[in-house]
């Protein structure tokens, strides 16, 4: 997977985390997922699909979540409460949406999806051509971890690259 | 959440009426925090676009923030069909995904403006007085808002 396609989801994670949660983020480290996805507490998945395909999992462990929705809420939200995985699922959309929008500049055309919450334990493993990147962001809350895999869909590439030709 | 001077109606004085729509409940009690704090009403919330419509019916709100990606009809779909059934409909997208096509397409189809998430308050704040104009008016120090 090549970085041209991770940096705008990293920069707009900072962007996003930086602003919501009014704090400083911190790149903690990144790794590649040989492994299929185990999920690390409350996860929402924004899927997308076009020039490049794939899907990037924002996912918290379950007191992180609690603070970052209840930082949003202004109030102290009980670990029950349905409002934190709608915060979580609202911050995947921002971070896609966001990263979406540098691509796009790039010539890159997607449909991104509306976010749904990851409730397998366990995701679906990486391939040669889907390999997945996990970042962690380090943030006051708590630790956010966001995991990318996307290809390129080479058909449209092609298609592409046949009109400008 | 920071207070801005209350933005009502010229017309009447009377709070300016939003129609919420947006498919995270999440986003939906942000916007409406955000639109308390500039003196403004919650007239109805959607969830997507097709209830969209059929609440822009039932309230006439002033003011209509959209989202674009939702399920059963998308904002720009739903924006669309309310500006051909309300000409006068003010509606502001508001969505993560503000590339240019998206931006275009939604103005196009009668979308007044377009707000980038994260939504800064400051911006909607200054978004809803430009797309009010004249119906707007922003209260004064001594609150008498028209």
């Amino acid at each position: 997977m090549k970085m041209e396609l991770i940096q705008p989801f990293i920069n707009a994670a900072d962007a996003v985390l930086s602003q919501g949660l009014s704090g400083t983020t911190k790149v903690g480290y990144l790794s590649m997922e040989e492994d299929a996805y185990r999920r690390k507490g409350v996860a929402g998945m924004v899927a997308l699909t076009g020039d490049i395909e794939g899907r990037i999992i924002l996912d918290l462990e379950p007191q992180s979540a609690v603070r970052v929705a209840s930082h949003y809420a202004g109030a102290d939200l009980p670990e029950s409460d349905g409002l934190i995985k709608e915060t979580i699922f609202e911050l995947a959309n921002q971070v896609v949406g966001n990263a979406v929008c540098a691509l796009n500049d790039q010539g890159f055309h997607f449909r991104v999806h509306p976010p749904l919450l990851l409730t397998s334990e366990q995701g679906d493993k990486s391939s040669e051509d889907v390999e997945a990147l996990m970042i962690c962001f380090e943030t006051a809350m708590g630790n956010v971890f966001m995991n990318v895999a996307l290809r390129y869909n080479k058909r449209r590439m092609a298609d592409h690259q046949t009109a400008g030709a | 959440m920071e207070q801005f001077a209350s933005v009502k109606r010229s017309k009447d004085g009377q709070p300016v009426r939003y129609l919420i729509v947006d498919d995270s409940v999440f986003a939906r009690k942000n916007l409406a925090r955000m639109i308390e704090s500039f003196g403004g009403q919650v007239a109805a919330e959607a969830g997507d676009g097709l209830t969209a419509i059929s609440e822009f019916d039932r309230t006439h709100p002033d003011i209509v923030l959209m989202d674009i990606t939702m399920p059963q009809m998308e904002g720009i779909e739903a924006a669309e069909k309310i500006v051909q059934a309300h000409p006068e409909a003010r509606i502001v997208m508001v969505s993560s995904v503000g590339y240019q096509e998206n931006i275009v397409a939604a103005l196009q189809r009668g979308a007044r403006h377009f707000v980038q998430k994260p939504v800064k308050p400051e911006v909607l704040y200054e978004v809803i007085k430009y797309v009010l104009g004249e119906d707007g008016a922003v209260a004064t120090a001594a609150g008498s808002g028209v």
